[in-house]
């Protein structure tokens, strides 16, 4: 059953994942943490600090670490688990696949018709949009804390500021920053 | 040349950090300038269209050069190659960051990491924003999205969808009688 929910949620997301990288990730949020609960927000946001720091695409990443933890926590031996990983991967690659082997077989000369560029055109907007809220539902307690919480809250936003400067007007390198917010935490927040 | 396929995007895979589009240059050293497999003009070509498509940009652009190149085979070649390395790490962190995520001092650690997360998704916003050509007469599309999907619960599926289609209408039926 959880196989089978894996591979619709994977396969949707590849589908309907225009944008690329970030812009995935309101989607796949709105699968595996709001539809399915196979990850909190927290775990959700931990899995995107790691797809940062280490290579490869983020939508691969969290395919990979979600195919395992979903299978894993249903109850199955690690082998099984394993399993889970491949199911969510080759659902996320499979659509997009199948569509660019299309593209490359008989649309190529469709690309390029105002048709297809007005559609294009619609979704370019949309997309931002979609950024937006990939950060709007990752301002949780989980992440930030609350007030009730001053010390966490207020480091927490501090540490969201010093990001947003740094790789936005300094243009820090993000692994670069990451690791500097893992110290942070490290000697503020332990 | 299959296992060459594999092996150029198996690379191109494991040293590429931050995603797709850190991706571009080094797929377009190897395939345009070191093998030539396709000239640097069909390049820029392929690149825009995996860029409009959905999907994983990285495995989009590998499918089409793998296709170019072997046929179905060779894409199959080239996304699994793009793939594997970062299902492989992934894999093994999966297997072992349950054990340590209640840590303390890896807990400290992520607790700060996340809010810097959510500010390094936040940051691309704005420059995409200026490359999308938002303006005073089109923010509503993204404000509106964002909000129907942050306040009201919407899938995004559906914000798509409707840009999509409001995209095809629009060009159809109103640009032309402007």
């Amino acid at each position: 059953m959880v196989f089978l929910q894996l591979f619709i949620a994977f396969f949707e997301i590849g589908l309907f994942g225009f944008g690329g990288g970030y812009a995935m990730i309101s989607l796949i949020q709105g699968m595996v943490v709001t539809r399915f609960h196979w990850l909190t927000i927290s775990e959700f946001t931990n899995v995107i600090a790691i797809s940062q720091m280490t290579p490869g695409p983020v939508g691969i990443n969290t395919a990979t670490y979600c195919g395992y933890t979903a299978v894993h926590n249903a109850g199955y031996s690690t082998a099984v688990s394993v399993l889970g990983s491949a199911t969510a991967t080759f659902a996320l690659v499979l659509p997009t696949f199948i569509l660019m082997i299309l593209i490359s077989k008989m649309f190529m000369k469709y690309m390029h018709t105002d048709t297809v560029q007005s559609v294009f055109a619609g979704l370019r907007p949309a997309v931002v949009g979609l950024l937006a809220a990939a950060t709007l539902l990752l301002m949780t307690p989980e992440n930030f804390s609350t007030p009730d919480d001053p010390w966490t809250f207020w480091v927490s936003i501090v540490i969201f500021l010093a990001t947003f400067i740094g790789t936005k007007v300094m243009k820090i390198n993000p692994i670069l920053m990451i690791g500097c917010a893992a110290l942070a935490g490290l000697i503020l927040l332990y | 040349m299959y296992l060459t396929l594999f092996k150029t995007f198996f690379k191109i895979g494991i040293v590429t950090f931050g995603g797709g589009y850190a991706m571009i240059s080094m797929i377009e050293e190897d395939v345009v300038r070191k093998y030539q497999w396709v000239d640097k003009e069909e390049f820029l070509d392929l690149l825009a269209i995996a860029q409009s498509c959905p999907g994983v940009f990285a495995i989009n652009i590998s499918t089409f050069i793998g296709y170019k190149i072997r046929k179905t085979r060779g894409a199959v070649c080239t996304a699994l190659g793009t793939a594997l390395p970062s299902f492989i790490i992934i894999l093994l962190i999966a297997m072992f960051f349950h054990r340590f995520q209640d840590n303390r001092i890896i807990a400290a650690m992520f607790a700060g990491i996340r809010p810097a997360v959510v500010a390094l998704i936040a940051a691309p916003t704005f420059s995409l924003a200026k490359s999308a050509h938002i303006n005073k007469a089109n923010c509503w599309i993204p404000i509106g999205g964002a909000l129907a999907i942050w306040l009201l619960g919407v899938n995004p599926i559906w914000v798509i969808i409707a840009a999509g289609v409001g995209g095809f209408v629009y060009g159809k039926y109103m640009k032309s009688t402007e």
